[in-house]
């Protein structure tokens, strides 16, 4: 502040300064506008950046696999024998379920992906885009097709490692895997709400538990329902994920157990239904 | 001239909170325009509104002739908007940012892809295009920011404090970069706190505080209503410091204030006789200058002479 130069004449931004000559560079375009993206190009090209995330970031999909893999080895081989008689046969019972654990677990992403977005100031770029609004979320999902089908793959690779084997072969694993994805993608709906209220991607993350791990533990994933007493057997029963178990197991093992697959795609539709509508309200309305 | 921006009386309340209080704004097609005020003033409220992501509660704002809240969707079709915090993403590289944007903007993959070299290059950022974003500087992830709200060219680009805490290198790469922007025609809202920078790179400005337009002109309009020029004096004895003032005070009349450290002082001055006289007085009063300039006052100085406090004292006022 010593020297008191008058710099008023610098004001003049279209001026060249000294201390900027005119350079050769230029930043803008003569190209005309291209035309407004389509919905779909603009939903296709989020989901191409998810599909960059996992190939950049893999490690967030292996952190959150590694806990239904470490399951499937802990329960098969500690819990096997007692169970089911051996592991081998255990195995048999436990996969198509743990499937459905991995998959749904891993849904919380789409709420941590998005709250980042969010407090990381994306969502403000993508909101001030031309572009349909509702792109971004639809993006993530479709990015999330991705994520879960490679977290089914490994967990189903390391079921078929330790004597898995599907009496309803590939096109029954595939079947199965579609009907978790499809559930999935409706619990996502869940997180989008939770990750625009909460202040930070790990607590969504957090606030993810309260609800994934009644979910998953307190249905048949682990154990036959009929073992259970009544009045649990019961609550289970409602439970939609025990549904999608039912049908992950009667797909992979070669049926198709047509009354709790309808169950699971019902309880899909309520669940969107429901937070669907509250979600894009929420993006919609400002922050 | 037709006007970019036109605001009347916008109001934007947060619950109890009114961050933006009443802000009449006019800004010329083709101008840089300068928002400059603390954190807290407003500053980004208000540009979130003409950025059509935040809806007023009262006033209108006009933005390329359209409504902001009726004209919503055609508004974000002409602006670009780069927020105050370097909004790209950090698990892709430079490059898949750019092309994410451009293909956004409905270009082609291969009109994208050209562009984001183009960009790039433009931007000294070659070299890194293939490198995730999280392992660039802050001036880099600064460069690409606003790299990516030049994919396509906006009728208006709002820069949201563009150099906060940037080194004095990438805050000068930043300042190069808008003069180009703004040299081939494009215009730009800025917002700053630093009042340097807006004495640089705005042809008008706009003074805010608590919500509202305190001084708006040139910068040499703002700094002219301040009055005269003003004279700062290091004294080589920090205790002689009220004798100084006594004399600064009845030679040159009106106010002595404190300069930046404890031997200092700054007078504002009518003419460069009574300067003279005054530093003469000093000498003869046996007080030794060790330094004195003489200048435009500071748009500091305008700060202070129009709110009664300094721009940059309300650090921990968060800018809703």
């Amino acid at each position: 502040m010593s020297t008191m130069i008058d710099s008023g004449t610098v004001s003049d931004a279209r001026r060249a300064t000294p201390d900027s000559p005119a350079r050769a560079r230029r930043v803008l375009s003569d190209a005309p506008r291209p035309p407004r993206a389509s919905a779909l190009a603009a939903t296709w090209t989020l989901g191409w950046r998810a599909m960059l995330k996992i190939k950049h970031v893999p490690f967030q999909l292996f952190d959150v696999t590694a806990f239904p893999l470490m399951m499937t080895l802990m329960f098969t081989f500690l819990f096997g024998g007692a169970l089911a008689g051996s592991p081998r046969q255990y195995v048999q019972f436990l996969l198509p379920g743990i499937v459905v654990q991995a998959i749904v677990f891993i849904s919380v992403y789409t709420g941590v992906g998005l709250n980042t977005d969010i407090t990381k100031g994306l969502f403000d770029r993508f909101r001030s885009l031309p572009i349909w609004q509702p792109a971004p979320i639809m993006g993530a999902l479709l990015g999330d097709i991705l994520r879960y089908s490679i977290a089914g793959s490994l967990v189903v690779g390391l079921g078929l490692l330790l004597g898995f084997r599907p009496q309803g072969g590939l096109p029954g694993v595939i079947a199965a895997l579609a009907l978790v994805i499809v559930f999935t993608m409706s619990v996502s709906w869940i997180w989008i709400v939770v990750s625009m209220k909460v202040k930070s991607p790990e607590s969504v993350m957090t606030s993810s538990f309260l609800l994934l791990f009644p979910l998953t533990m307190a249905s048949n994933i682990f154990v036959d329902t009929s073992t259970m007493p009544g009045w649990l057997a019961t609550a289970v029963s409602y439970n939609p994920v025990t549904h999608l178990v039912n049908a992950s197991r009667g797909l992979m093992h070669g049926s198709v157990p047509v009354g709790d697959i309808l169950w699971v795609l019902a309880a899909s539709a309520v669940i969107v239904a429901i937070f669907a509508p509250i979600a894009l309200r929420m993006y919609h309305a400002e922050r | 001239m037709i006007n970019a921006i036109e605001t009347t009386g916008l109001v934007k309340r947060f619950g109890a909170t009114t961050a933006v209080d009443g802000i009449d704004l006019r800004v010329a097609s083709g101008s840089v325009y300068g928002l400059l005020g603390p954190n807290g003033a407003g500053k980004t409220t208000t540009i979130r509104v003409l950025a059509t992501l935040l809806r007023p509660d009262a006033g209108s704002a006009r933005v390329l002739g359209l409504d902001v809240v009726h004209d919503a969707a055609a508004v974000r079709a002409k602006v670009a908007l780069t927020g105050q915090f370097a909004s790209v993403d950090e698990d892709l590289t430079g490059h898949e940012n750019l092309v994410l944007v451009g293909r956004l903007m409905g270009m082609s993959w291969k009109q994208a892809r050209t562009r984001a070299d183009e960009l790039l290059a433009a931007f000294d950022l070659t070299e890194a295009a293939g490198r995730l974003v999280r392992t660039y500087s802050g001036g880099m992830r600064r460069r690409l920011d606003i790299a990516a709200s030049l994919v396509v060219t906006p009728e208006l680009l709002f820069l949201d404090e563009p150099t906060t805490g940037l080194d004095p290198r990438s805050r000068n790469q930043v300042w190069d970069i808008v003069r180009d922007i703004a040299a081939e025609g494009a215009t730009v809202l800025l917002t700053t706190q630093y009042l340097e920078e807006a004495d640089r790179l705005a042809n008008r400005l706009a003074v805010i505080d608590h919500g509202r337009v305190i001084a708006e002109g040139t910068s040499r309009e703002l700094k002219a209503s301040v009055g005269g020029s003003t004279l700062h004096v290091r004294l080589q004895g920090v205790d002689q410091r009220e004798d100084a003032r006594a004399i600064l005070s009845r030679v040159i009349g009106g106010d002595v204030h404190d300069g930046h450290d404890a031997g200092s002082l700054k007078a504002s001055a009518e003419s460069d006789v009574a300067v003279a006289e005054a530093l003469l007085a000093l000498t003869r009063a046996n007080i030794p200058v060790a330094e004195f300039t003489l200048g435009q006052p500071s748009l500091d100085e305008v700060f202070f002479a129009l709110t009664g406090h300094g721009a940059e004292d309300r650090k921990e006022e968060v800018d809703a």
